[in-house]
């Protein structure tokens, strides 16, 4: 059993600059967890901490529930995967592969056995012989998965594998990954700054900003309910139209002409309070109306997605984004009347950017 | 991959490519072909008149002993020289890698021996291991080593060696340096996390991924060793005592603009030149095919 736990972990750089701010954290074994962020949001220095290849300025990561603080990489028992893969370029595909079983001292036959059954999970078999120069960005990445896997180890550390890879390469190989790590059952922590892959692999969603955690949750969660505003406008494509608005009674909100009803509101929120309305693109209905109606979207221009349509224009004199299938609305309208369920509606903090949900 | 370019006008590559031919038939194609043609003649006492003497030259040279005892000397000395200073210089690399702070200094300090003339070298090292002046050739003795390179073969063989060596290093540093330098630290990581100490990621890693490097700079360190030491030499050891520290190279000076006998250095600057040729090929056709990955 192999759970990760970090607590208090934090992470400062000469010249006091802080890149983590004491994160906590319990990976239950077996589980995916998904550090998702922007550039500079700390998890990348998070993953290298429990790689042991950044020290730890304070705090603890544990893992299997061995304090790993002190111990060197190679004896946390851990595989990582890098983003420019990180193969040894003047070894074949096999030796890459067997490099870290052999520096472990483990008997030839044996390394030979593990290094066939790795390859065959990973369909890399052809290439075992060729030089790591000689394979696509695919195959590369292949190897770097059989050299993570053929050690059998107690973690997974994916540092943005994904990220060198093309479109349609990515969207396999995501998959791929999320099945290989389900087969094998090793925890795992995966950091990426596409929100895509980091809803669709996770089994714990933790979005970091500026070295703290925004929020932990399933992928659900963090959807259906994010936490800040941050979190709201990071995960969700398009991002969710944030309007500001006024708390007009209990349960009702009004946000650039419109009166909606919310039902994930705290009961002490003031009526006449100001605060920022949450409302994702997808979750809006909308329906053309004459222009100029009170209460209604101008529309400024369509953009397609093939399987829907993006309307953008602004609500209130705030952007907004309305997404619909495609010929539902037709693309010549120039006002769009809105409603959404009450469940859909997000209301935060004015200042702090909390959510101001229910307790 | 077809690289080849492609000019509308026939003659203008030809004229783009004169300037180089040009330097390299004047500075290279000529003397070589007048010490080819030397080599075949024999100058008069007073230099007045020479003849044709066909492989007469060559046969004088290939039975005397001095001859062999200087490609001895040659082959100890360069295999020396380059040992020495390739490996110094990429344990000095290695560190200076790791060093940060203070880096641009430490490297700027390790440059400054490749700007001094090997004249000047050769006499800073004479200076110092000077048997009855020198302040380490002067403490050598009174510890008890019977130092003495003005008269021991094998002492003044290793202090040439050491000014070779001294000198070389800074250059060779430069290079280990930057290839160290552009090996991606995540190969390094991966390394460490695949259990791999620090001695056997130097030995199975970063050493093999050097190899261009090393290959490159054995290639320039012969070259260097069978030429420019000269200037080291000279100022050192003048290749005595008896003969100890004569090198082919030196050889061919001290024959020919000493000894008179421009016919006969002729024949081994030709020689001399035929061996740098091979064993520059050599290594190209068998070191080089093991180093690129």
């Amino acid at each position: 059993m192999a759970e990760v736990t970090l607590s208090g972990v934090r992470k400062v750089y000469a010249g006091n600059v802080e890149a983590v701010k004491g994160v906590s954290l319990d990976i239950p074994h077996g589980s995916l967890c998904v550090l998702v962020g922007p550039s500079g949001c700390g998890k990348s220095t998070l993953l290298r901490m429990v790689a042991g290849l950044e020290t730890i300025s304070g705090g603890e990561i544990a893992i299997g529930g061995r304090v790993v603080n002190q111990v060197e990489p190679a004896d946390r028992d851990i595989a990582m995967v890098f983003q420019n893969y990180a193969l040894y370029p003047h070894m074949s595909v096999y030796d890459n592969i067997a490099y870290g079983l052999r520096n472990r001292g483990t008997p030839k036959d044996e390394i030979d056995k593990r290094v066939r059954e790795a390859s065959k999970i990973l369909a890399i078999e052809p290439f075992l012989e060729r030089k790591p120069r000689a394979l696509s960005g695919g195959q590369r990445q292949r190897v770097a998965m059989g050299r993570a896997i053929v050690r059998k180890p107690q973690v997974f550390l994916f540092d943005e594998p994904l990220s060198n890879l093309d479109a349609k390469l990515r969207v396999q190989m995501r998959v791929e990954i999320k099945k290989l790590q389900r087969a094998l059952g090793v925890t795992s922590i995966y950091v990426t700054h596409d929100q895509v892959e980091a809803m669709t692999l996770s089994d714990i969603l933790v979005v970091m900003n500026g070295g703290r955690m925004e929020q932990i949750g399933t992928a659900t969660d963090v959807y259906r309910r994010p936490a800040t505003t941050f979190v709201a406008t990071f995960i969700g494509s398009p991002p969710m139209n944030m309007l500001p608005g006024r708390v007009t009674g209990p349960g009702r909100v009004s946000v650039g002409g419109l009166d909606l009803a919310v039902d994930d509101i705290r009961a002490g929120v003031a009526t006449g309070t100001d605060i920022e309305v949450g409302l994702r693109p997808e979750d809006l209905e909308a329906t053309p109306a004459a222009a100029g109606t009170a209460g209604a979207m101008a529309v400024d221009f369509v953009e397609e997605l093939g399987a829907t349509q993006l309307f953008h224009g602004t609500l209130g004199g705030a952007t907004m984004v309305i997404q619909a299938q495609t010929g539902r609305i037709p693309v010549d309208t120039k006002a769009l009347a809105l409603t959404i369920a009450a469940s859909q509606v997000h209301v935060f903090d004015k200042g702090t950017g909390q959510r101001l949900g229910r307790e | 991959m077809d690289h080849r370019a492609v000019f509308g006008n026939r003659l203008l590559p030809y004229l783009l490519l004169l300037p180089q031919l040009a330097i390299t038939i004047v500075f290279f194609y000529w003397p070589t072909s007048q010490a080819a043609w030397m080599s075949f003649r024999i100058e008069d006492a007073f230099g007045t008149s020479t003849e044709f003497v066909g492989l007469e030259n060559y046969q004088v040279l290939l039975k005397d002993p001095a001859y062999y005892q200087a490609m001895l000397n040659t082959a100890v000395f360069s295999a020396l020289v380059a040992f020495l200073s390739l490996s110094i210089a990429l344990l000095l690399a290695v560190m200076a890698d790791k060093q940060i702070r203070g880096g641009t200094a430490y490297r700027t300090l390790l440059v400054w021996p490749y700007a001094v003339a090997p004249a000047i070298a050769g006499v800073l090292w004479l200076f110092m291991f000077q048997p009855s002046l020198g302040m380490i050739g002067r403490n050598l003795r009174a510890m008890g080593v019977d130092w003495n390179p003005l008269l021991n073969g094998g002492d003044a063989m290793t202090l040439v060696v050491l000014a070779a060596t001294w000198k070389q290093i800074s250059y060779n540093f430069l290079f280990f340096l930057a290839g160290l330098q552009s090996i991606p630290k995540s190969l390094i990581e991966a390394a460490a996390i695949d259990g791999a100490r620090p001695a056997r990621r130097f030995w199975t890693i970063v050493f093999p991924l050097l190899s261009p490097t090393t290959f490159f700079l054995l290639v320039v360190n012969i070259v260097y060793v069978f030429f420019d030491t000269f200037g080291i030499i000279d100022a050192i050891t003048k290749g005595g005592p008896a003969r100890a520290t004569e090198t082919l190279v030196y050889k061919v000076f001290n024959d020919g603009r000493l000894g008179g006998d421009l016919g006969g250095s002729a024949a081994q600057s030709v020689i001399l030149m035929i061996i740098v040729i091979a064993l520059t090929s050599i290594q190209f056709r068998y070191v080089e095919r093991k180093v690129t990955y």
